[in-house]
Order: C-alpha cells, then sequence, then structure tokens
C-alpha cells in the first residue's frame, strides 16, 4: 500500500523586493503512512513550518509553491484550484498552530470558531457540530467542556487555549493533522498536559499527522517518523528511535549536544565575603499601596535571598509567577512596596529616581526580547557608544577602541560597528543586547530569559558565553528562566518562585535528587526526556486531594490549588513554615524534610497511575 | 455588565469634564478677539462715553470670569444670551438654522460613510491589486485637495458653464425631490469627495492591519472563502479603528461645513457663526463654537463606545 500522504522534491521560493527569488524549501521529500506521526524538526529558518503549510497548498506572504508534488490521498494538492484548496483546507487537512491566543479571533466565543469548519464546509448541522465540539472539548481534558465555549479566547488560560484549537483542527475528522509547534509558547507544567491529551487523540482516533518542533525530546514523545531540516533542505529522516539513539548526520548530532544541557560551572566562590546583592523581605506588586501596605495587585511576598559576589542566582518559576518583578525591582524599575534591596552592603534607593548614576552603572539588566529592546534605526556604534559616554564620558577614539574590545568580547567581528541591529540575526542581536550592558562594566546583570526566543543552538552559545564573561570579568548574574535544565546548567543557587512565593531556595547540587517542594518536583518531573515513552510511562495525574474551604485573610501556601500532597486542615487553614532541608534547602511546606523525601509524590513518579 | 457600564459612565463623565473646559476655552479665547460688539454696533464715528454707556448696558465691563460664569449658566439652562448685532436671543437665531446644518451633515454622511466603508474594505480585500493602487492614488489626490477649492470648481463647472444646478444651495421647504436633490447636490458632493477619501483610507489600513493577524491565517486555513474572511472575522476586530476614522471623518465636516456653507451661501450655522465672527456678535459666535465643539466630542466619544462595545475584553 502506498503512502497516505507524500512529498517529492518540494521547492518553496521567497520573492526579494528586488523581484528575485531565493528558494527556501528546496528538494524535500517525505511520505507518511496512514495512522502514523512525522516530525520536522529544525530550527528557525530551517523551512519546517513553510512545509507544513504547503500540505494545505498555502504559503505566507511573498513566497510560492514552485514546483514539486503534495499528494494527499488520491489528490495533488498542487493541482488544486483556489476553490478546490478551500475545500481542501480545514475539512481533510487541519492545523494547529503555534499560538493559540493569536490565532484564535479576540472577538468571537470560542464555540462560534470551533463549529466554523463544520458550517464553512456544510459538514453537519450546527447542533449536531455543538454537540461534537462538546465531545472533543472532553476528549482533550478541558474543564467545563460544556460550557467553556461559550467563553471568548482571553478567558481561558493559554494551555487550554491550545486543546480548543486542536479541538478546532479534528471537528472536520480530517485526514491529516498539522500540529506546528503546538506546545512552544507553554509552560513546561502545561505542556506535559497538553501533550498528553494530544497523544491521546491522536492514538485513539488513529490520525495521520505532522507535528512540527524545535524540540528534540517533544518530538520523541510525538512522532513514529523524523525529518530533520535546515536551511530549507533534509539532513536527516528515519524511524524516531534510529534518529535520537543513533543519528547518521552531522548536524542532527549539534541539535542533540545543544538540547543536552552540560554543565557550566562558574569559579569556586568565597563564601566568607560579605554578600553583593541581598533581596530583604521584599514585598513588591502594581497599584495603589493600601493601608496595610498592600499593593492592591500583589506579586511578590516575602522574598529573601543574597548572592555572592561572581555567582549566579537562578530565578525560576511560570509565567505569572513574579520573576521579572523580582528584576525589576532590583533594578529599581518598580519600587517595592515593603523590604529593601542591599547592594555591596548599602540600601538601595527604591526607585531610579533616587538611585545615583555609579549605582545605574553597577547593575544593568538585560531584557528577553533583543529585538525590542535595542532601537533598530541605531547602528551598533551608537547602542554601545551611549552606555560608554554617559557612564565613563569616552569619546572619540577611545569609544570606537573600546566598541571593538567589548564587540570581541561578545565574539563579534568588529566590523558590525556601523551596522543597523536590524541587520543582524537574532542570537547576534542578543550579543549586542549583552555587549550594551557589559559597556557599563556593571557588577551584576540581571539576564531576563535572554534565551527563550533563540534557537537551542544559538541559545547553548549564549549560555556558553554568559558563562565564560562571568568567570573572566568577575560578574554577578541574577539568570531568570522557565527552563529548569538551563537554570541547573547555569548556576550556583536556584530559587523557585510559584505564584510570587519563594517556595525553595537552595544550592544548585540539591535539584537532582528529592526531597523537593512540591511544586518544585512537578517542575522537575514535566521536563520532556530525550527518550520515547517518557510520556507514557509519566503516569496520569491522579485527583488531588479533597480539602475543604480555605480560610481567607491568610498567606496561606499558593500551591494549594495544584498541590497533589495537600494536607486537609493544615494546608487550608494554616500558612505554611519555612522548612530548612538537613543539606540546606529552604523549603515553603507543611511537610517536613522526612515527609518530603518519603512522600515520593504522585504526579509523576509511579508508573500505574489512577485517572486524572 | 457592571464593569462595562461602569467604563462607559467614566468615558462619558471625561467627554462631560472636556465639553467644560472647551467652553472655558471658547469663552476666554473669543474674548481676545480685537474690538467688542459696542464699538461694532456703534461705528467708527460713536463718542467714547456713548461706547461705554453701550459696554455697561450689555454687561461687557464686568470682569472675564464673571461673565464667564454668567454665560456658562445661560447655557446651561438653555439660555446663550441675546445676539448683540441684531437683538434676537442666540437659541431662536441658532434654532433656525441648526437643523438646515444637520441635514447637510445627515445627507452627506449617508452617502459618504456607507460609500467609504466599501471602498477602503474592497481595497483592503484586494490591496496590491491594480484597483486598489488606483483607489490608493485617487483617495490621496482628494484628501490633497483643499474643500474650498473643489467647491469654487463646482460652482464654476455645473453652476456657471453647464448650468445643471443653482450656484445657491437653498431648497425651500416645500421644495420637490428634484429641487431638493439640485439643491444639494453640489454641496453634499464637495464635502463627500474629501471625506470618502479620507475615512476609505483609515477603513483598508484598519482591515488591513487585521488581516495581517494569524487568526486570519488560520480562519483562511480553516477553508474560509476571502469575503467570510473580511466580514466575519476581520471585520468585527475592526469596528473600533473603523469607527474611530467614521468619528474623525465627520468630525472634519464641520470644519468642511464652515467653507461650503459660506461658499455655496447655504443657511446653516456655519455661516451664522462666520457672519458673527465679521459682526463681533460674542453670545452668537461662543454658541456656535459650543455646538460645533459638542458635535465633536459627541462624534467622539460614539467611537469610543463602539470599540468599547465591540471588544469582548472590554465588554466583560
Amino acid at each position: 500500500m502506498s503512502a497516505h500522504v507524500e512529498v517529492q522534491q518540494l521547492q518553496v521560493v521567497a520573492e526579494t523586493d528586488t523581484g528575485g527569488t531565493i528558494t527556501i524549501v528546496d528538494d524535500v521529500s517525505f511520505a507518511i503512512d496512514k495512522g502514523q506521526v512525522l516530525a520536522l524538526i529544525g530550527e528557525s529558518g530551517s523551512g519546517k513550518t513553510t512545509i507544513a503549510l504547503s500540505l494545505m497548498g498555502y504559503a505566507r506572504g511573498g513566497c510560492r509553491l514552485e514546483s514539486g508534488s503534495i499528494r494527499i490521498g488520491a489528490t495533488e494538492v498542487m493541482d488544486l484550484s483556489r476553490e478546490q484548496l478551500g475545500q481542501l483546507r480545514g475539512r481533510r487537512v487541519s492545523y494547529v498552530a503555534q499560538s493559540a491566543a493569536a490565532s484564535f479571533n479576540p472577538s468571537r466565543t470560542i464555540m462560534d470558531q470551533v463549529t466554523e469548519v463544520a458550517a464553512i464546509h456544510h459538514l453537519m448541522p450546527r447542533q449536531q457540530a455543538q454537540k461534537k465540539a462538546v465531545e472533543l472539548f472532553r476528549a482533550l481534558a478541558l474543564p467545563e467542556p460544556d460550557s467553556i465555549g461559550s467563553r471568548y479566547p482571553h478567558q481561558v488560560s493559554g494551555g487550554q487555549l491550545q486543546r480548543l484549537m486542536a479541538a478546532m483542527a479534528l471537528i472536520s475528522d480530517p485526514e491529516l493533522v498539522i500540529f506546528d509547534e503546538p506546545t512552544t509558547a507553554l509552560d513546561v507544567t502545561t505542556q506535559i498536559d497538553v501533550l498528553r491529551a494530544f497523544k491521546k487523540v491522536v492514538q485513539e482516533r488513529n490520525i495521520t499527522a505532522v507535528y512540527v518542533s524545535h524540540d528534540l525530546a517533544v518530538v520523541a514523545q510525538m512522532a513514529d517518523q523524523v525529518v530533520v531540516l535546515n536551511k530549507g533542505a533534509i539532513r536527516e529522516q528515519g524511524a524516531t528511535a534510529q534518529v535520537l539513539d543513533a543519528p547518521r548526520d552531522e548536524y542532527t548530532r549539534t541539535l542533540m549536544a545543544a538540547a543536552r544541557q552540560p554543565q557550566r560551572h562558574g569559579p569556586e566562590l568565597d563564601s566568607a565575603v560579605p554578600p553583593l546583592l541581598e533581596v530583604r523581605n521584599l514585598l513588591a506588586g502594581y497599584g495603589k499601596i493600601d493601608r496595610q501596605g498592600q499593593p492592591a495587585v500583589p506579586i511578590l511576598s516575602d522574598i529573601n535571598v543574597s548572592l555572592q559576589r561572581g555567582a549566579t542566582l537562578g530565578v525560576i518559576g511560570e509565567s505569572g509567577s513574579g520573576k521579572s518583578t523580582l528584576a525589576r525591582v532590583i533594578a529599581g524599575l518598580l519600587g517595592p512596596a515593603a523590604g529593601q534591596v542591599l547592594f555591596d552592603g548599602e540600601v538601595l534607593p527604591p526607585t531610579l529616581k533616587g538611585r545615583s548614576r555609579e549605582q545605574f552603572r553597577r547593575i544593568q539588566i538585560v531584557f528577553q526580547n533583543a529585538d525590542t529592546a535595542l532601537n533598530p534605526a541605531h547602528t551598533i556604534a551608537r547602542i554601545l557608544g551611549r552606555p560608554l559616554t554617559f557612564y565613563h564620558g569616552y569619546r572619540g577614539a577611545k569609544k570606537q577602541q573600546r566598541i571593538a574590545e567589548l564587540l570581541e568580547l561578545v565574539q563579534l567581528p568588529a566590523n558590525l560597528a556601523g551596522r543597523p541591529c536590524s541587520e543582524l540575526s537574532g542570537g547576534q542581536k542578543q550579543r549586542i543586547n549583552l555587549a550594551r550592558a557589559l559597556a557599563a562594566e556593571p557588577d551584576l546583570i540581571l539576564c531576563d530569559e535572554v534565551t527563550s526566543a533563540l534557537d537551542t543552538v544559538v541559545g547553548a552559545a549564549i549560555l556558553d558565553l554568559l558563562t565564560e564573561l562571568r568567570s573572566k570579568l568577575n560578574l554577578s548574574l541574577v539568570f531568570i528562566s522557565h527552563d529548569i535544565s538551563t537554570v541547573r546548567s547555569m548556576c550556583d543557587e536556584i530559587l523557585v518562585l510559584y505564584s510570587g512565593q519563594k517556595v525553595e531556595y537552595g544550592r544548585r547540587e540539591h535539584f537532582v535528587k528529592p526531597p523537593f517542594h512540591p511544586y518544585t518536583d512537578l517542575l522537575i518531573a514535566s521536563v520532556p526526556e530525550l527518550q520515547q515513552g517518557w510520556l507514557e510511562r509519566v503516569a496520569q495525574r491522579p485527583a488531588l486531594p479533597e480539602i475543604g474551604r480555605s480560610v481567607k485573610s491568610l498567606e496561606l501556601c499558593h500551591f494549594l490549588e495544584r498541590c497533589p500532597v495537600r494536607i486537609d486542615g493544615r494546608c487550608n487553614r494554616l500558612p505554611p513554615p519555612r522548612v530548612q532541608m538537613q543539606r540546606g534547602n529552604e523549603v515553603l511546606c507543611h511537610h517536613g524534610e522526612q515527609e518530603l523525601r518519603e512522600l515520593e509524590i504522585p504526579p509523576l513518579k509511579c508508573v500505574a497511575g489512577g485517572a486524572g | 455588565m457592571n464593569q462595562l457600564l461602569l467604563l462607559l459612565g467614566k468615558r462619558i463623565g471625561a467627554a462631560l469634564l472636556t465639553l467644560l473646559l472647551v467652553s472655558a476655552v471658547v469663552f476666554f479665547i473669543s474674548s481676545l478677539l480685537p474690538g467688542d460688539a459696542a464699538q461694532a454696533m456703534l461705528g467708527q464715528s460713536a463718542t467714547p462715553e456713548a461706547v461705554a454707556a453701550l459696554r455697561s448696558a450689555l454687561g461687557l465691563d464686568q470682569p472675564g470670569h464673571i461673565r464667564y460664569v454668567h454665560w456658562l449658566g445661560g447655557l446651561l439652562t438653555g439660555d446663550p444670551g441675546i445676539s448683540l448685532a441684531n437683538d434676537m436671543p442666540v437659541a431662536e437665531l441658532v434654532a433656525t438654522r441648526l437643523p438646515k446644518s444637520l441635514v447637510l451633515a445627515g445627507i452627506t454622511t449617508l452617502v459618504a460613510v456607507p460609500l467609504a466603508l466599501f471602498l477602503g474594505i474592497y481595497a483592503a480585500m484586494h490591496s496590491g491589486s491594480r484597483t486598489d493602487r488606483v483607489l490608493s492614488t485617487l483617495t490621496l489626490c482628494m484628501v490633497a485637495v483643499p474643500e474650498f477649492l473643489l467647491a469654487t470648481v463646482a460652482v464654476l463647472v455645473f453652476a456657471v458653464k453647464l448650468r445643471w444646478f443653482s450656484a445657491l444651495s437653498y431648497a425651500p421647504p416645500d421644495a420637490s425631490l428634484g429641487e431638493f436633490l439640485s439643491a444639494y447636490a453640489m454641496p453634499v458632493m464637495t464635502l463627500c469627495l474629501v471625506l470618502v477619501a479620507q475615512m476609505a483610507r483609515m477603513t483598508r489600513a484598519a482591515v488591513i492591519d487585521q488581516l495581517n493577524q494569524p487568526y486570519v491565517e488560520m480562519a483562511v486555513l480553516k477553508g474560509a472563502s476571502l469575503g467570510r474572511v473580511v466580514l466575519r472575522h476581520a471585520l468585527p476586530n475592526a469596528i473600533g479603528p473603523i469607527a474611530n476614522a467614521v468619528a474623525l471623518g465627520l468630525s472634519y465636516l464641520l470644519g468642511g461645513v464652515i467653507i461650503v456653507e459660506v461658499i455655496f451661501n447655504y443657511p446653516g450655522v456655519a455661516s451664522l457663526m462666520v457672519d458673527a465672527v465679521t459682526n463681533r456678535d460674542m453670545p452668537l459666535l461662543q454658541a456656535c463654537a459650543m455646538i460645533f465643539c459638542a458635535a465633536y466630542l459627541v462624534l467622539v466619544l460614539f467611537a469610543d463606545i463602539c470599540a468599547i462595545v465591540s471588544n469582548p475584553k472590554l465588554r466583560s
């Protein structure tokens, strides 16, 4: 039997402004059998999304499907007219986009959009489509499946929206589903639920699918076949097990190496020296501060951390945990509602207004997105020159020389200085972003998700650079990330934030084996492993223990709502104590050290799990 | 729902406050105009004593802030004072003219808004095509031409040369439909040309902005036709910007109407206001200015309310 989907010698070109064309996908051929999942993996610019979209006969603005053959069942997609393509899309081939938040129409209800496919293709009456949608919501483990459809996209969470989008793709029982990086924008603890839901429907309905991703570990869970792409061409293809265990291509091996985080050790630290940075009893948030000293929207509460000179503090937590707020308070962009930030033994004025130029200089911040942090109209020399003049009064030849030194420091060629930063690649921009901070010759750099927007290989190079600079310049870093493996690889100490609470704090070595705080445990266990079958081994989460109503007005554990080991009568009645573990970790939990060690927290450890 | 009402209430309150500030500005700016009504009424040869007597009779000798409070109180109770130039209540003068201006503005709106929306949406749907480029060039030309030029050329061509319409636009109350159309054709056409061009350009930009959003690509990948994509997906999200474009366009109408009314000698509020300036007739001028400002604020408020109501994030 021939394959269900067959792509042969596909070529996609992009039109340039000058009227010429560039080939962005070249000579790509692959086949997918019915009921199989094929993964397209590669970095940004590898053409993976372009290839996936071409299966729907679609090319984004400025691109064109130039030649080759795309056969789905008995249909040659390249030969279809505009109307025929309309009949193919959504009905026979459907698409799950990377960012569900952007791909749902903000002004229409979810049900309206999920059932629209049925209406466009006249598949079934409205009532029946709604019934089917509710069934799919249930199959995808969405909460309140009967009523969730009547909400608007902004009223549900990111992970739920991603599953709702899968429901939208499945309502027409398509022959082929394209998943385009569907979990990349999600927190790791959410990702695992979404992956599990996807895997279940794919298996139950025997769906043929293309799974686009840059994440090898995720691909290992989802795909039967893997196609590795680089710069629009296939580097390697084969069964998932073969590609992961015995990659034949050099590029595949590079990808695998970048995915496995090496230990990036800093210099040994002298703990007798007073700390460079100390945060004491910090309370911070947004909005007006009321009479009790609470801000209208409290973000961080009761945060105590310190950082040695030359050391790296990792701050980890999911989106909304208050990681960036902590950096903003240290930098002085946001004044704390209570508590202090001490730098080199001195109390820092709460906001930038009170701080001296010298204090500015010594603490620098590097933002996540270099695209928005750097002015695209300025040249590199101007971006780097301004802090040099502002902080050090460098001008003329001295300034030029220093710019060249900075570029060398971040391993960029000196001749980039005259170029506008819009001409650089993402990784180069992030290096300039870093060089801009280094220009001030700071003691402390706050790195806010500096590698999150980058490809794995490029991101790994930035991490290596940071490690090198740190030893060379005796820098201290506050390294904010949502990725525990990066943090474990980079940092000396780790602070785990959950919804603004410091739930665990300790040295890196202690984040490898339990006892952990239940949230740390969830975080660590949710990181996909680079081996097939991990998702199946990780059991379904059992139902959370029943608890009574929570006492209001007390600062209870914020993780209470999601904690698999919560205790009725304790967790919902009393604020959690801060427990010092024997090995030095600080944990905010009602469970003691012995209990946490013995708990063998159920969510992901036991193989034969109960129903979720 | 309560939150929505609160939001709307705040927005309306802000509009009222703005109107109050505007009234102060209108009052004090208009009192900066050189000369005053007493001088204008008595003529150049009047003795200073006579002028002073008339000034005190008219209350012009009182300090500015007291006159402002009196005037504001009058405005709020529906009595904006007595016209200095022709000794009639301002309210009465305005009442005879306002409906005529509203008819002119109304007809223009009825013609211009649907036409502009159609052209804007059509151009956005076919952006980059020949039709789009032709429309873009034409609308750009129209935006660039000042309406007094358009109006004068229209009079020259249609009234003087072709003699299709009368140069004076006035339809008696018992006019037939033909007479009515012929009277309004030229001023409405002049106003529409500039207005349609502006609104169509802004509508096109608003729709194109939405067409570049990922959810539109998603709709295309669901197999939706171009018409469905634009009407069901892009347009609901473009209502806010489009309502703003329409409001801005229509508020432009307020300025345009002054020139057009004067050139076609149309008896509306705008020409009344121009007369008031020539006669130094402060109460009348201030009342007219307040009408224009209030109309502007109402339009902008309307656009904001449209944007709020069409956005589910603000609605809930």
